[in-house]
C-alpha cells in the first residue's frame, strides 16, 4: 500500500496550523492514492501532540521527542526526517511552506534524491500520480508541476488547503524513532517573539496594507487602527518599505511575503504589478485610493475612491462596532 | 576568507509575465534581466565581509549566455571573478539538478562560506541553499537578515513567523541573504570599467565532472498559465460615510468576510 508521510511541525508546545492542513491535505489524497498517512513529530516534549496530528488524518505517527531536539536546527530534523522516508519508502512527502518548512525540505529532499516542488496551492491525483500547481513569479502566473519518480515531494502554502474536521476516535499508531543529533553544526542559540499579539502575514485571515498614499510614516497608524478593528495582519508597499517607513517583514509583493487572506485592504496603495502579484490571490480584495485610475482597481472586488484620512478612521470606527455586535 | 556568491539572472520584478508558445515557460522576446534581488544582498554581503576580513569573492552562475551580464553586474559591484555555468544539458535542469551542478562548481573552490538570495525571484523556489549545503555537506542557515563572521563560524540571525532567531554555525557554511540583511551599493564607473577586465570562466557539465543522470530532472513543468482574471470591481458611490457602512454592509452580507 502507497505511503504518504507528512512532517508535523511544532511551535511553542502546539501543532502548527500548517501541519495539520498538510494532514488534511494527505487525508484526501489517501482516496484516490489509496495510501495510508503517516505523520512526523520532532523535537521535545512532542510526543503527547500525536493525538492531534492522528485526529486530523494521519495513521501512524513518527515521534521523535529527544531534549536534544527542543531548539530546532536543520541537519537533525532533516535526518530524522530523512530516516523515516527512507524506511517508509513513501511516494508522497508534504512539508508545510513555513520558516522551518522552508528550511528543512530541501536539505532533506537532497538526502534522499526527490524532486521537490515549493509552495504548493493545490494537488490533484492523475493517473495515480500527483499533479501540482504553483504560483511562480509571484503569482503573475500559475505552473502545473509533475514528478518523475518517487518520491513526490512537495511544500504546501499555509492557509491555502482546507482544514479536516478532526474525529478524536480515529485510530493510529505510534512509533518511537531516535534522532541522530551528532551533527548540529547550525543551530538555533536563542528567539526572541517579535512582539506579542502580532499577527503574522502569510498566517493572516484579514490583512491591511498602506502604501503612499499615506503620505509618510507618521500617519501610518491609520492602518494599524483598522487593522486592530479588524483583528488583521499590517502589510506594506514596497515603496514605504524602501523608504523606511516600516519594517521590511511587512512588505507584501515579489521581494516581499506572498499573501493570500479571506480578505485584504489595499490604503493608499496605486497597485504596482510587483505588489499585486503578492497579493491578488486573496480571496477578497478591498482598494481604497483617491486615483479612480489606480490599477489596485483591477484586482479589487470592492473599491472606494477616497481619501485615505478621511475613509480609514471612519472605517476603522464602524469595523469596531460591527465586530462588538457579532 | 573566501566566499562563492550564487547568482540567478531572472526577469525584471516589474516585467509583465506572458508564456511562451509551448505553454510551458515564459515569453522571453523582450524581458529585462536583471541579478535576482535576494542575490545582490548576497553579493553585497560577500563584500563586506571581505572588506573587514580580507579574502575574495566568487561568483557563480549557471544559465545560457545572456547571464554573462548578471555576473558582470556583480564583478562590477567588485567581486574578484566568476564562474558561468553553461551546458546544453542544463537547458532542463529541476533545483535539483541546478544545486548538483553549483556543487561540483564550488568544491574544488575551498570557500569558507558559500552566500546565496533566499530565493530566487520568478521561479520562488527557495530551494537551493539547502540543497546545496546537504550536497556540499556544510551547513545552512537561511533567510538571514544578520551576518557576523567569527573564528571558523559565524552568528546569523534569521526572520520566522512572528519571531527572531539567532544561529551559530560553524564554517564553512551555506547561508541564503533576506531582504533586511543589508542595502546592495551601485556600481561605480570605477567598478564597471574594472569588471570589463576581468575574465568569466565558463565550465561545462563534463568538466564539473557531471553525467547526463546527475542531470536528469525530477520535477517537469508541464504547463504554464496566467492566472484566472478576477471578477471585476464594485465600486462604491456617495460620501465617506456611505461608502464606508456600504463597504461593511458588502463585506458581512454579500462576501460574507467579516
Amino acid at each position: 500500500m502507497p505511503t504518504i508521510v507528512t512532517f508535523a511541525e511544532v511551535r511553542d508546545g502546539k501543532v502548527r496550523r500548517a501541519s495539520l492542513e498538510a494532514v488534511s491535505e494527505a487525508r484526501r489524497l489517501a482516496g484516490p492514492l489509496g495510501a495510508t498517512v503517516q505523520s512526523v513529530l520532532i523535537g521535545q516534549g512532542v510526543a503527547p501532540l500525536a493525538a492531534e496530528v492522528a485526529s486530523y488524518g494521519a495513521d501512524r505517527v513518527h515521534v521523535f521527542d529527544d531534549a536534544e531536539l527542543g531548539s530546532y536546527a536543520t541537519e537533525s530534523f532533516a535526518r530524522a526526517l530523512a530516516q523515516v522516508i527512507t524506511q517508509e519508502k513513501p511516494s508522497v512527502v508534504l512539508v508545510p511552506y513555513t520558516a522551518m518548512g522552508k528550511d528543512v525540505a530541501p536539505r532533506v529532499a537532497a538526502r534522499v534524491g526527490a524532486g521537490l516542488v515549493s509552495d504548493v496551492v493545490k494537488l490533484e491525483v492523475k493517473d495515480g500520480k500527483l499533479e501540482a500547481r504553483r504560483p511562480v513569479y509571484a503569482g503573475k502566473a500559475l505552473a502545473t508541476v509533475r514528478w518523475e519518480g518517487e518520491p513526490q515531494m512537495a511544500t504546501l502554502r499555509p492557509n491555502v488547503f482546507a482544514l479536516g474536521t478532526p474525529e478524536a476516535s480515529r485510530p493510529f499508531e505510534t512509533v518511537t524513532g531516535t534522532a541522530d543529533v551528532s551533527t548540529r553544526r547550525a543551530r538555533v542559540q536563542s528567539v526572541q517573539a517579535a512582539g506579542a499579539g502580532k499577527v503574522e502575514l502569510t498566517e493572516a485571515q484579514i490583512i491591511v496594507s498602506g502604501g503612499r498614499g499615506l503620505k509618510g510614516p507618521e500617519n501610518f497608524h491609520l492602518v494599524e487602527e483598522l487593522a486592530n478593528a479588524l483583528g488583521a495582519a499590517v502589510g506594506a508597499s514596497r515603496a514605504v518599505v524602501d523608504a523606511g517607513w516600516v519594517d521590511h517583514q511587512m512588505q507584501v509583493g515579489q521581494t516581499g511575503k506572498t499573501v493570500s487572506p479571506t480578505l485584504y485592504v489595499a490604503a493608499g496603495i496605486s497597485g504596482a504589478i510587483q505588489h499585486l502579484a503578492g497579493m491578488s490571490s486573496s480571496k477578497v480584495i478591498v482598494a481604497i485610493n483617491k486615483d479612480a485610475d489606480a490599477p489596485i482597481f483591477k484586482v479589487a472586488d470592492y473599491g472606494i475612491v477616497g481619501d485615505v484620512f478621511e475613509v480609514l478612521p471612519k472605517l476603522s470606527a464602524a469595523a469596531k462596532d460591527l465586530r462588538s455586535r457579532h | 576568507m573566501k566566499t562563492v556568491v550564487c547568482i540567478k539572472q531572472v526577469p525584471d520584478t516589474e516585467a509583465r509575465i506572458r508564456i511562451a508558445p509551448d505553454g510551458k515557460g515564459i515569453a522571453e522576446g523582450d524581458l529585462n534581466w536583471i541579478v535576482s534581488p535576494y542575490d545582490e544582498f548576497a553579493i553585497e554581503e560577500a563584500l563586506r565581509i571581505k572588506e573587514k576580513k580580507g579574502g575574495e569573492v566568487v561568483l557563480v552562475a549557471l544559465g545560457p549566455d545572456r547571464v554573462q551580464s548578471a555576473l558582470r553586474s556583480g564583478l562590477a559591484m567588485g567581486a574578484d571573478s566568476a564562474l558561468h555555468l553553461k551546458d546544453p544539458l542544463f537547458e532542463s535542469v529541476d533545483t535539483l539538478g541546478t544545486a548538483w551542478a553549483l556543487a561540483a562548481a564550488i568544491r574544488p573552490l575551498a570557500a569558507d562560506l558559500v552566500l546565496t538570495g533566499q530565493q530566487g525571484v520568478g521561479g520562488d523556489n527557495s530551494q537551493i541553499p539547502g540543497l546545496l549545503a546537504e550536497i556540499l555537506d556544510v551547513p545552512q542557515v537561511t533567510m538571514a537578515v544578520k551576518v557576523e563572521i567569527g573564528e571558523g563560524k559565524a552568528t546569523v540571525e534569521r526572520e520566522i513567523e512572528g519571531a527572531h532567531e539567532v544561529w551559530e554555525t560553524s564554517l564553512p557554511a551555506v547561508i541564503s541573504a533576506q531582504k533586511g540583511l543589508n542595502e546592495p551599493r551601485y556600481a561605480s564607473l570605477k567598478g564597471i570599467m574594472a569588471a570589463k577586465k576581468k575574465t568569466i570562466e565558463t565550465k561545462d557539465a563534463a568538466s564539473l565532472g557531471l553525467k547526463p543522470e546527475d542531470l536528469a530532472p525530477k520535477t517537469r513543468v508541464v504547463g504554464l498559465e496566467l492566472p484566472a482574471s478576477r471578477p471585476g470591481v464594485k465600486m462604491i458611490p456617495g460620501d465617506a460615510d456611505a461608502q464606508v457602512k456600504e463597504l461593511l454592509r458588502l463585506l458581512h452580507e454579500e462576501a460574507k468576510v467579516l
